[in-house]
């Protein structure tokens, strides 16, 4: 029998599925310690991430052109499993200290996860919107996980309330562009376009639509009203997977959707997309100076790190820039994973029951306590600015280069701007830990230390030697199928 | 293997090993670490005299080059490329001298977190000269704002009592100016397509009508670290709340990085925008001379004195750079290591005599030449050779920089003679100030401090801190001709590269 190459291109998403409801019904029925439903988990994901590596170089289209396998899907695929992987490594010690340990939270890891690599596929923008579905369904229930905790029940229902509200902006996008071109294929959009069969003004309309939609799940100000409270009030194990997990999944399909269908109308696109990428930066480091504790901080400033991101997207119809404006946005993404994991992780070993320990004053005096502790924190901080030698720095570099290439000199300096103004912050983490006495008491678990130690050290050397992700980030370009 | 063996790879990183190995030693052990930390910037000033010996002096291009590939992305090449010459090779060896000085002036200063502390210490001194190394621009930067990190600690946890206000001062303050010559570096790198200097430089000049933004971005992150007036805000706070080994380090290296970039970069990537921006410069120079030094004279803290007479010091060392011609930049790179030595003494003398008495105000001071003979015979050689006696280091800077200013003046560069005179005038006041500040603590009668604590005498380790820079006072004030012919051949190639930018200009 010939290998179905419509399963080949969604491997991973499959795999994960089948897995997720296989271990839902393991742990119901016969496992009796959790900690082996996440060791299964993890397992799954790590079988996902071998399949994931072995599609590396194929390109792909399957299911009449709704999902497809290229570059771009496998650089997020492979970046998603990581996610889910780091994910399920600062859960394990958390959810039970937390006594909030069920089997089920990990099969709604890998179901989000799962969500997140089809939607990097997605070619189609009902799948887009299906993808979208999946990946955050997962995530709400999540969010109120530590129920009867009351904020963490409004954070579920707040984050399920304005997510619900975001999707009907992207149904209504989609129905627009449908409207507008007879298609909800990309590729199909494209030609209709260029044919001029298109109404340009339902296009614009539709893809205004979508961008809010997708404004909200990359928590883009204005539409990120949702976000310090569902990072707070979640677990916060939860809130780590989720920053970096649904953040990068939204650029994920705002980067496809607009490259390939919309850059015809990049002319109205990009002065919107300029000034949406420079007030999110702005509101993002300025209101996280005025924050005291480290959840709501780390949740601004992964407000004003979309911004950051964004930035790389604004010269998107530029077709000289554009491919490496991409590759810079997706480099800055990993960096972003990469270091705020290792922060959520340093924030999870000093939490203690009852969200005690999450003010950024109980940091007092980590320095002399636990040095490593401190120095992996100090690292994210500098990384999170862009301080060499960290690889912040050099995600900021490319990122910047890239912006300068497309001649966008004020957003640039906006971006060195804000960034001086996000020192101020992280570095009251540091002179916290450092410079002020006191006795915190953290959490030490072998999984928990392994990912804040891992995320510091590479944090470091992979700034020194950062050739092959830039390979693996320029591989991921966009084409049309 | 190889990599590593470069002399110039081996003098910037050999701290390094110095910090693997305090990381194994045990906190308690505070003796231990000390001669680890001491041992390591020895060897590390060993290796700088090997470059030293390597060095040839007679060759005005870069030396010892060690070049490799390192990151290759479309649009941009980064290499590791570091090299050496007569315009950095003083800098690289007052770094490697004035290091251990510093680590021997916290053999009893610095009690607490004394492996932290020497680790930091060790990692500023990779920055240091990474900085006065790097050849390709993204190295220069990680380097330069990688010495921004363990300065902050430094003053941040072992500093006074608003340590923490000035540690964080310091930092965005010097970041502010960094971030925007990022960006610039970016625009060079995109315009050229790669990010080493020479490289840049062979490839022909950068069009005029950039070269002006180019070089304010570059020239704010520089002015802002000498600092220049009206940037300087942060130095009195930073210094003052410094322990006294990184007010050494601040006002004997970091403050040059600042000069040096300037002489660097500035002036040969943009020689056109130097020529027109050369008037502004030297008249912010001069406002800082006699700004600087007008201040000195009103405090009452002996270190802010000494801290805001930096200011003066650097004025004249920029009024020398801008001045284009081979006195004035000759005058100006040696100027910068007499500053390095003789405000690194003075800091190193204030540090002493604070550890003692724990104060620092003026006025509780008075006859302590009688207590402390050879305090005070050390202290007033050190405050002749700052304010420029004939004879003593800082008069050969000044003195060449005054007459490259007097050049420049008689020439389109500065167009006026008054900024010379001007700044000898500020010679002048360095005088009053510093004789002031001798007069209030040494001679006259007994102070109020005299009475509160016992004091005694420099010690044996005091001294042979001291001795050192002593050496070089005298050495330089009497024989500066090797140390300009380090330098002069460098210097001359640089001046033609204005000369040249200076003859296309309408």
């Amino acid at each position: 029998m010939m290998p179905d190459t419509n399963i080949f291109v969604i491997l991973p998403t499959v795999l994960l599925t089948a897995w997720a409801c296989a271990l839902l019904l393991l742990d119901e029925l016969v496992i009796k310690r959790k900690g082996i439903t996440a060791l299964l988990a993890a397992a799954g994901l790590a079988l996902a991430l071998g399949f994931a590596l072995m599609q590396t170089g194929s390109e792909m289209t399957g299911f009449s052109g709704m999902v497809v396998l290229d570059g771009f899907a496998h650089f997020f695929t492979i970046l998603f499993l990581l996610i889910g992987l780091f994910g399920v490594a600062v859960s394990y010690d958390y959810i039970r200290r937390m006594d909030i340990e069920r089997g089920e939270y990990y099969v709604l890891v890998l179901f989000s996860v799962a969500g997140m690599i089809l939607i990097s596929q997605a070619t189609d923008l009902i799948v887009v919107f299906l993808a979208l579905e999946l990946l955050s369904i997962p995530l709400y229930v999540l969010s109120a996980f530590a129920n009867p905790r009351a904020d963490s029940e409004e954070a579920g229902l707040k984050y399920f309330l304005l997510g619900s509200f975001a999707a009907g902006f992207l149904v209504y996008g989609t129905a627009l562009t449908f409207g507008a071109t007879g298609s909800t294929s990309l590729s199909a959009i494209v030609a209709s376009i260029n044919t001029g069969s298109a109404n340009l003004t339902f296009l614009l309309a539709g893809a205004a639509l979508l961008l809010i939609g997708f404004g909200f799940k990359v928590a883009a100000v204005p539409f990120h009203m949702w976000t310090p409270d569902v990072y707070q009030g979640g677990p916060t194990a939860v809130t780590a997977f989720m920053s970096a997990g649904a953040k990068a999944a939204g650029f994920a399909a705002l980067l496809r959707v607009f490259m390939i269908a919309f850059p015809s109308l990049s002319v109205d696109l990009t002065p919107v997309l300029w000034i949406i990428s420079a007030v999110t930066m702005f509101a993002g480091n300025i209101i996280a100076i005025a924050q005291t504790n480290i959840k709501r901080m780390l949740a601004y400033s992964s407000i004003a790190q979309a911004g950051y991101i964004l930035m790389a997207f604004v010269p998107y119809g530029n077709p000289l820039v554009a491919d490496t404006a991409i590759a810079s946005g997706l480099f800055y993404l990993f960096t972003y994973t990469l270091t705020s994991f290792g922060a959520w992780a340093v924030v999870i070993a000093l939490e203690k029951a009852e969200g005690k320990g999450l003010e950024i004053n109980d940091y007092a005096g980590l320095g002399r306590k636990y040095p490593g502790l401190a120095a992996a924190m100090t690292v994210f901080m500098f990384s999170l600015t862009g301080i060499p030698p960290t690889l912040g720095f050099v995600g900021k570099f490319y990122l910047f280069s890239s912006v300068i290439a497309g001649g966008y000199y004020w957003l640039a300096v906006i971006g060195v701007v804000t960034s001086l103004i996000s020192a101020y912050y992280y570095l009251r983490v540091v002179v916290m830990m450092y410079m002020r006495e006191g006795a915190p008491e953290r959490t030490s678990e072998t999984w928990l230390n392994v990912t804040w130690g891992a995320s510091a050290v590479l944090t470091v050397v992979l700034s020194l030697v950062p050739g092959f992700i830039f390979n693996w980030a320029t591989q991921a370009v966009l084409k049309i199928f | 293997m190889d990599f590593f063996l470069q002399p110039l790879t081996l003098v910037t990183f050999f701290p390094l090993v110095g910090v693997l190995v305090l990381l194994f030693i045990n906190s308690e052990k505070k003796n231990l670490l000390r001669w680890t930390a001491l041992v390591t910037t020895l060897l590390t000033f060993g290796i700088s005299i090997w470059v030293l010996s390597q060095f040839n002096a007679s060759d005005p291009d870069l030396q010892l080059v060690a070049k490799y590939d390192w990151i290759q992305v479309a649009g941009w090449t980064i290499n590791y490329y570091m090299g050496i010459d007569g315009l950095s090779i003083l800098l690289v060896l007052l770094t490697a001298f004035l290091t251990p000085i510093a680590i021997l002036s916290t053999w009893t200063a610095v009690e607490e977190r004394v492996k932290d502390f020497m680790i930091f210490f060790l990692l500023l001194e990779v920055g240091m000269m990474g900085v006065f190394l790097a050849q390709d621009l993204f190295l220069f930067y990680i380097f330069w704002e990688f010495t921004l990190v363990p300065m902050y600690f430094l003053i941040g946890i072992w500093g006074g009592p608003r340590r923490i206000y000035a540690a964080i001062k310091f930092f965005l303050y010097t970041m502010a100016g960094s971030l925007l010559m990022l960006l610039a570096i970016l625009w060079l790198g995109l315009y050229t397509g790669t990010f080493d200097v020479p490289t840049m430089l062979a490839k022909g000049a950068i069009p005029a009508d950039a070269q002006l933004y180019l070089f304010i971005a570059f020239a704010l992150a520089f002015a802002i670290k000498v600092p220049m007036w009206p940037l300087h805000s942060w130095l009195p706070d930073a210094h003052v709340e410094a322990p006294t080994a990184g007010s050494v380090i601040l006002a004997g290296v970091l403050l040059k990085m600042g000069t040096y970039g300037f002489l660097r970069f500035n002036i040969p990537l943009f020689p056109n925008a130097s020529l027109q921006a050369a008037p502004w410069i030297a008249l912010l120079a001069v406002i800082g001379i006699i700004y600087g030094a007008a201040v000195s004279y009103a405090q009452r803290d002996v270190k802010k004195l000494v801290a805001y007479s930096s200011v003066s010091h650097l004025g004249f060392v920029m009024l020398g750079l801008f001045a284009l011609n081979a006195q004035g930049i000759e005058g100006a790179i040696l100027q910068m290591i007499n500053h390095g030595i003789s405000t690194g003494a003075l800091f190193l003398l204030v540090g002493m005599i604070y550890e003692q008495t724990h104060t620092r105000e003026l006025s509780v001071y008075g006859g302590l030449w009688k207590i402390m003979p050879v305090f005070g015979a050390i202290s007033l050689i050190v405050v002749l050779s700052s304010m420029g006696l004939p004879g003593l280091n800082g008069f050969v800077g000044e003195f060449a920089i005054l007459l490259g200013a007097w050049g420049a003046g008689q020439t389109e560069v500065y167009g006026t003679v008054a900024y010379a005179a001007f700044a000898a005038l500020g010679v002048i006041m360095a005088a009053v100030y510093l004789l002031y500040m001798f007069q209030k603590m040494f001679l006259g009668p007994a102070g109020s401090i005299t009475q509160e604590h016992k004091l005694r005498d420099l010690n044996w380790r005091e001294i042979a801190i001291l001795v050192p820079l002593l050496i070089l006072i005298f050495w330089i004030g009497l024989y500066p001709k090797p140390f300009f012919a380090l330098m002069a051949p460098a210097v001359e190639n640089l001046v033609a590269v204005v000369r040249a930018a200076a003859m296309g200009m309408p």
